[in-house]
Formats: C-alpha cells, sequence, structure tokens
C-alpha cells in the first residue's frame, strides 16, 4: 500500500512551496490586508505561469490533465503561505463545478479560460446570514434569467464569473453561471475580518443565466465535500506553519533566564498543536484517498477532514499569538495573519457546526460508521 | 494514493488467513472479541483460565511459525519483515482469539535480551518467550520512581559473581503470573542519578521476592507491588554494564511506547449507537445538537488516529522507516476513552448508576481510563516527548544533573 502523495505529487508540492517563499507571500498577504489590492495579481500570475490553474483540467480543454491530489499539495502550500489569491474560489470550486457538470457547450467555453487564467470563476451560494440548507435558497431563476442576493462571495469583486445557486422551480435548487459583468448585477465589496481575501455580496435583477442543471442540490452537495477537502489541506498547512513559528519562537526567546520552549507549560502547548495538526492531516489524506478515487465514502472523508483541520488551524493559530506573548497581538507580527486567515477558512463553505452535522448525517446514512 | 497490498502482502496475507481460519474463528461483528474474565465483569477467579486459553493459543501459533514473527527464526520468531508483521496483526484482530499476558516480554524484555544478552541466554529464554511457556514482567516504577524513573531506589549490592537486591517496586503488570522479570536497580548511591544503575533480568521465583496485587479503582488487579529482601542475582544475568542501567532502560521505554497502543474499552462505535437508542427531551439523542458536535469531534479523533496509523503501515510498506506521527496514539485515545465514557453515562442519566448489561462497558471504561492515561508514559511524560523528541525542543532544566543520587530529594515529602 501507498498511504502517502507519490514522489512526482511531493516534488510539486516542494515546487510550489520554494515559490511561495522566494514570493514572500505572506509578506503579500500583508501587502494586500494593508493595501488597495483586492488580490496579489503579481502572485496569482506566477501560480497561473506554473500552471497550477490547469491542474484538474484534462488537456482536451486546454489543462494538464493531472488529478486532485495534486490539487491537495499545492493547497496545503497556498495554506502554509496564506496566499492573497482567489485560488480556492476559481480552481477548488468554480473548475470542479465545471468538471462535475455534463454541459460540454460551458466545458469548451470556460475550461481553457480558467487553466490560463484568463478568467477568475467563483462560487456564490451563501445567503442573509447562514450557510443555506436546500429550502433557505431565495435567488431565484427564471426563463434563463436569476434574481436576488448572494452574501459574503469570495472573491466576489474579483471573479469574472459565478456559479450561483438558485431555486429553478418545482422545489428544486439549480446551479446557474453568470457572467459577473453582465446587466442587473450589483457588487458591493465588503470591509472584512481578512482583507487579504475579497469578499462581495452580489445582487442580481434578472440577470442572464447560463443552466448547468435545474436539479442541483446533490451536485452542490457534492461540491461542497470536493472541496471541503482541498479548504482542509490549505487549513492543515496553514496550521503546521503557526505550529512551527511557535515553536521557533520559543526557541528563541529567553525569559527567566532560560529559553521559554523550555517551560512545560510551552512545550505542552506546542505538542497539543501537533496532536491536532497530525490528526487532521492523517483524516486529509484519507479525505484526498476518496476526493481522488470520487469513493461513496468521500462525503464522510471529507467533513472529517473538514472539522479536524478547521479545529487544528484555529487551535495552531491561536496559541501561536498566545506562545509569542505582547508582541502575537502586534499588527507588526505575523501571527494575526494566520489567526485571520485560520478564521476565514473557517467561514468559508460552511462552519464547523455544519460540517459538524454533515459528518454524522452522513454517518447515520453510511450505517457502518468505523 | 491506494490501501492495496502489493503481490508480495497479498501472497502473505493469504496464508495468514487461511492458517487463521483452520485454528479459530472469524469474528461475526466487530464487538465479536474474546473477553478476559475480568473484562466480562468476573473478578480476579477467571484470570487463570483466560491465561490458559492465552499460552493455549500462543502455543498454538509458535508451532505453527506465527509467534514474534519479525523475531530471527533461530530464536522462535519468523524472521518476518515490519509489514509482514503488521498483516499478521491486521488479521488476527479480525479472529476471535484470547491475548494480553505476553506482550511485556515479547515486546519489551525480548528487545533487551536481544541486544544485551549472551548467545546462550537468547536461546534459552526467546523462545519460550515466543511460545508463552514463560511470561515476563518488567520491573521499573518504585513508590518515589514513576514518571521520574531514574530516580529508583532498589539496591544492587555486588558481592563476588552474586548481586543481593534490596528494596521494593510497584506498578508491575502480570507479576502474579510472571516467570521471569527484568529489573533496573541503582547500584552506586554516590554517582549522579543517571550513572548508578544497573539492569538484570531474573527468576521471580527467587527466594525474598514477595509480590503483593495492587487493587486498582476498577476493582480488578492487574498490576503489583514487588518486594525485594536479600535477593539474589547472578552477575551472569546482568545486562548491559555496571553503572549503564539508564541506557539500557531506554532500550525497553523506547519499546514501551510501541507496545503501548490503543486503549481498549467504549469508543465512537459505542457512544453513536447509544446515542440512536437513547431518549433526550422526548427525541432521540442523536437528534440532539449538541449530542452530534459530539460525536463529531470524537470521530475525528477516532479516524485520524486509524489513518495516522496508516501512514505509519504505509512507510512500511514502501520500505522506509515511520515517521514519529503514532506517538500522539495513547494521549488521544486514552483521553477519548474517559470522555466518551463519561459522556456516555451522562447520556445515559439516571439509568447509568445501576451496574448493568448496558451500563457495564461505560462504567468500565471510566475506571479504567486514568490508569491509561498514566501506565507507560503519562500525557504529561509523553507530551514532553513529543516536544523533545519530535519538535526538537529543549529539554527541561534540570535541579539533579550531575548531583550524587544520594543529595538528591526524592518521592514524596508530605
Amino acid at each position: 500500500m501507498n498511504f502517502n502523495f507519490s514522489e512526482d505529487q511531493l516534488l510539486m508540492k516542494e515546487e510550489v512551496k520554494k515559490l511561495l517563499d522566494k514570493e514572500n507571500s505572506v509578506k503579500r498577504n500583508r501587502n494586500v490586508l494593508e493595501g488597495e489590492e483586492k488580490f496579489d495579481k503579481e502572485l496569482w500570475n506566477q501560480l497561473v505561469q506554473m500552471g497550477l490553474t490547469a491542474t484538474t483540467i484534462p488537456e482536451e480543454y486546454g489543462g494538464i490533465g493531472m488529478g486532485f491530489l495534486e490539487l491537495c499539495v499545492i493547497a496545503e502550500e497556498l495554506g502554509r503561505g496564506i496566499a492573497p489569491v482567489p485560488f480556492s474560489s476559481s480552481v477548488y470550486l468554480a473548475t470542479t463545478a465545471i468538471l462535475n457538470s455534463s454541459n460540454e457547450d460551458i466545458k469548451k467555453e470556460f475550461l481553457p479560460k480558467l487553466a490560463s487564467g484568463e478568467i477568475i470563476g467563483t462560487f456564490a451560494h451563501s445567503e442573509k446570514t447562514t450557510f443555506p440548507s436546500e429550502s433557505g435558497i431565495s435567488v431565484a431563476a427564471k426563463s434563463g434569467k436569476i434574481t436576488g442576493k448572494k452574501v459574503a462571495v469570495p472573491d466576489g469583486d474579483i471573479a469574472n464569473f459565478a456559479l450561483v445557486s438558485a431555486t429553478s422551480g418545482k422545489n428544486k435548487i439549480g446551479l446557474y453561471l453568470v457572467d459577473l459583468s453582465a446587466d442587473g448585477v450589483e457588487i458591493d465589496s465588503l470591509e472584512t475580518f481578512d482583507p487579504s481575501r475579497s469578499h462581495a455580496d452580489i445582487s442580481f435583477k434578472n440577470t442572464p443565466a447560463q443552466e448547468l442543471s435545474a436539479d442541483a442540490w446533490e451536485d452542490i452537495e457534492k461540491l461542497l465535500d470536493q472541496s471541503a477537502v482541498l479548504f482542509a489541506f490549505e487549513q492543515v498547512g496553514g496550521a503546521e506553519a503557526a505550529m512551527n513559528q511557535a515553536k521557533d519562537y520559543a526557541m528563541g526567546r529567553y525569559a527567566f533566564g532560560r529559553a521559554i520552549a523550555s517551560f512545560q507549560a510551552i512545550k505542552h502547548k506546542v505538542a497539543d498543536m501537533y496532536i491536532s495538526l497530525q490528526l487532521a492531516r492523517s483524516n486529509c489524506y484519507y479525505g484526498a484517498w476518496a476526493l481522488s478515487n470520487d469513493a461513496p465514502e468521500l462525503p464522510t472523508a471529507a467533513a472529517t477532514a473538514r472539522v479536524s483541520a478547521t479545529k487544528a488551524f484555529y487551535e495552531c493559530s491561536k496559541e501561536n499569538i498566545q506562545t509569542h506573548g505582547g508582541m502575537g497581538a502586534t499588527w507588526e507580527f505575523d501571527c494575526h495573519l494566520f489567526y485571520r486567515r485560520a478564521r476565514l477558512l473557517s467561514s468559508n463553505i460552511g462552519s464547523q457546526g455544519i460540517w459538524k452535522d454533515k459528518l454524522i448525517t452522513s454517518l447515520e446514512k453510511s450505517n457502518s460508521p468505523t | 494514493m491506494d490501501f492495496n497490498d502489493t503481490k508480495d502482502e497479498a501472497k502473505f496475507r493469504d496464508e495468514v488467513n487461511s492458517w487463521l481460519s483452520a485454528n479459530a474463528d472469524k469474528k461475526e461483528h466487530a464487538k465479536d472479541i474474546y473477553r478476559p474474565a475480568e473484562m466480562s465483569g468476573e473478578g480476579e477467579s477467571g484470570e487463570s483460565s483466560a491465561l490458559k486459553d492465552a499460552k493455549a493459543w500462543q502455543a498454538k501459533k509458535y508451532d505453527a511459525g506465527w509467534a514474534c514473527l519479525h523475531w530471527p527464526k533461530d530464536y522462535g520468531g519468523r524472521d518476518a519483515t515490519p509489514m509482514e508483521r503488521v498483516i499478521w496483526g491486521q488479521e488476527e484482530s479480525k479472529f476471535k482469539v484470547p491475548g494480553g499476558f505476553f506482550e511485556i516480554g515479547q515486546g519489551m524484555a525480548g528487545p533487551v535480551l536481544m541486544l544485551y544478552a549472551t548467545e546462550e541466554q537468547k536461546k534459552r529464554y526467546l523462545p519460550p518467550m515466543a511460545k508463552g511457556e514463560e511470561i515476563w514482567c518488567q520491573l521499573f516504577s518504585e513508590p518515589g520512581a514513576g514518571s521520574d524513573l531514574a530516580g529508583i531506589k532498589t539496591k544492587a549490592e555486588l558481592d563476588g559473581d552474586t548481586w543481593t537486591i534490596n528494596g521494593q517496586k510497584v506498578w508491575t503488570s502480570g507479576a502474579h503470573y510472571s516467570d521471569y522479570g527484568i529489573i533496573v536497580t541503582r547500584s552506586d548511591f554516590s554517582a549522579p542519578k543517571h550513572k548508578g544503575l544497573t539492569y538484570f533480568f531474573l527468576d521471580m521465583k527467587s527466594p525474598g521476592v514477595e509480590v503483593r496485587p495492587i487493587k486498582q479503582i476498577t476493582g480488578g488487579a492487574n498490576f503489583n507491588e514487588v518486594y525485594f529482601t536479600d535477593v539474589k542475582i547472578p552477575d551472569s544475568q546482568r545486562l548491559g554494564e555496571i553503572g549503564d542501567g539508564w541506557k539500557v532502560s531506554l532500550t525497553t521505554l523506547m519499546n514501551e511506547r510501541l507496545a503501548v497502543g490503543d486503549a481498549s474499552g467504549v469508543d465512537f462505535q459505542e457512544i453513536f449507537e447509544l446515542a440512536k437508542d437513547q431518549d433526550f427531551n422526548g427525541d432521540s439523542a442523536i437528534s440532539n445538537g449538541a449530542v452530534r458536535e459530539k460525536l463529531a469531534d470524537w470521530y475525528c479523533e477516532q479516524s485520524g488516529l486509524k489513518y495516522t496509523k496508516m501512514r505509519n503501515i504505509s512507510a512500511l510498506s514502501q520500505g522506509s522507516t515511520p515517521g514519529p506521527e503514532a506517538s500522539i496514539t495513547k494521549i488521544v485515545s486514552a483521553n477519548k476513552l474517559q470522555d466518551i465514557a463519561n459522556y456516555g453515562m451522562d447520556l445515559m442519566d439516571n439509568a447509568s448508576i445501576a451496574r448493568d448489561e448496558e451500563t457495564a462497558i461505560f462504567q468500565g471504561s471510566l475506571l479504567g481510563a486514568p490508569l491509561i492515561r498514566i501506565a507507560g508514559g503519562t500525557d504529561e511524560v509523553l507530551k514532553n516527548i513529543i516536544a523533545e523528541q519530535v519538535l526538537g525542543m529543549p529539554q527541561d532544566i534540570r535541579v539533579d544533573k550531575n548531583v550524587p543520587f544520594n543529595e538528591i530529594p526524592t518521592g514524596s515529602k508530605n
């Protein structure tokens, strides 16, 4: 058995890490956080040039025809580097949704441009204040047009198009592709908790929309499961970076005449981070296996990876600040960039309570959880 | 990324399976396990039958070449690869077979003998250990030396080529049915703490060895105090150099961490089933959001441990060395056990008080968990190990280093 990534995949991971290190993606995160730009175009272009946006797109659609496993290792490194780019929206979500679809026209039109980075996509799903249930969607599609409002859409003011969930009549939820420069689209950029990743409210008023499917709730659930594994890898990458920051700082910081890393109060804190991280990482590997094999276990595996990775990133990022003492809570130190990103990733695609509930629901369905 | 056996692994698995199928009963479901008497609530009296069964099964395996697979053939093993050992373990766990008496000998004493005993001793002691004919215990902890193992005071004095041992050991699992023991003693009280120790093996039937059971909070008595009064050990049974006992002990402890695995008792499956059956405010407990959140946390831990183990097995299968991830296993599983047991009793509310078929496993786990969090390295010691040995953080500053042992305060001062 080989319950690990292949050598080629690990090599690819290393290449992405090298690029993000060289480009100092953490500093770039801060620049976006403090500046006027909505994302780091220069870094995004480098990721595009490296072919990362084309990873899962088959060659016939202008991609490089690799799989989700490659995307998992990329996601981990983007998380480690808290990269300020719309990768999760455009690649994990928009690209995967189109790949999942059987609409050949849309594939031919959009996949090559997504691969080349010419366009950026996103997934507009949340409404009002909570992550929607099937009955909670009010955006409505009728005769090729949609009307209604989606809130806090990740990269909503960056993306060229959005996949929008909307009622399609007869109590069904459909999935629609909407050009965000079309008539009747109003985009309000939000002031957010973590400005290193842009979010916007989007209102549609009789906006033209292409239908991917009029009965898409299951497709949407699957898309969320697929992306949950990728988000979880991103969270694990961020968690590991935060743990290492805490450890490195503790080894170099002296108090009471000794490195604070020699105090058990600090060692046990870092050990707890390690425990949380390893549980999450192992669950992520299983998620990666289920994702890449399109296994029936995906709903359980994805929720497990997502819940434990969310927990790990939260714990590592908050205890990293604590380990740094007062300096960890300054604007100047990078700790808060990871703390913000941890919180943001927890909210994108549904929060912890939602995924815990999904996990138990999927175990109830599968009947033999272990 | 896959879970598939290689060709060789598949072939070996088939071989293992056909032998097991011919010699044992397959479990019909996960809970269909062989239960030693003390687990099923029959008390101490049942232990001898459990031991007899375990010995018979071990001997059967030994005769067919399935005992201590990874040991050299000369010492009763099979020269198996680490992966073959894993496959055996995976397959054997699917069958209803007894066990639980030989782990300390085979897992801890065996590897030390292999490193430090003479060839003659290895040929004499290892095969019966593999066969389960002779059972070994480990005499390490003392009343004044638990996590601080190097603080032991049991005294060893050499006269000619015979050592005389005086002192007391504690928490010795299985001393009451053991034939031999490995023991670490202090041979020099004026040397610094870690420098004055010497390591032996001894016959537990030696004159002057007295074993007294410790009744645990579960009511069972698996552990013992062992008293040594002028016990004689020939110098030929010394393992390692005089004063080098700490180094030998570390070999044993490294193996202890491999031998102590998941905590047995209630796990996710039990609390999941209970939540489905149990009423909570007029509905089933599992439909309650707070209950679902708890269940999800435990499932994530259980799954995380399962796939951490898989990552390790995968490394073995690929011919590389497993990473340090498995060092989290006991901390996570012991705490999970305790919390699930407590929460299960909470869900059963008033009905959890009486001991019956349904409550017994939760009650037993609740009472058993504290000792699991302590045995084989406390949570705190294991976190130190993760911080120091896995993450490379520095040791605590020690006030007892390079000080003659007889000038260091030890034990309890109140």
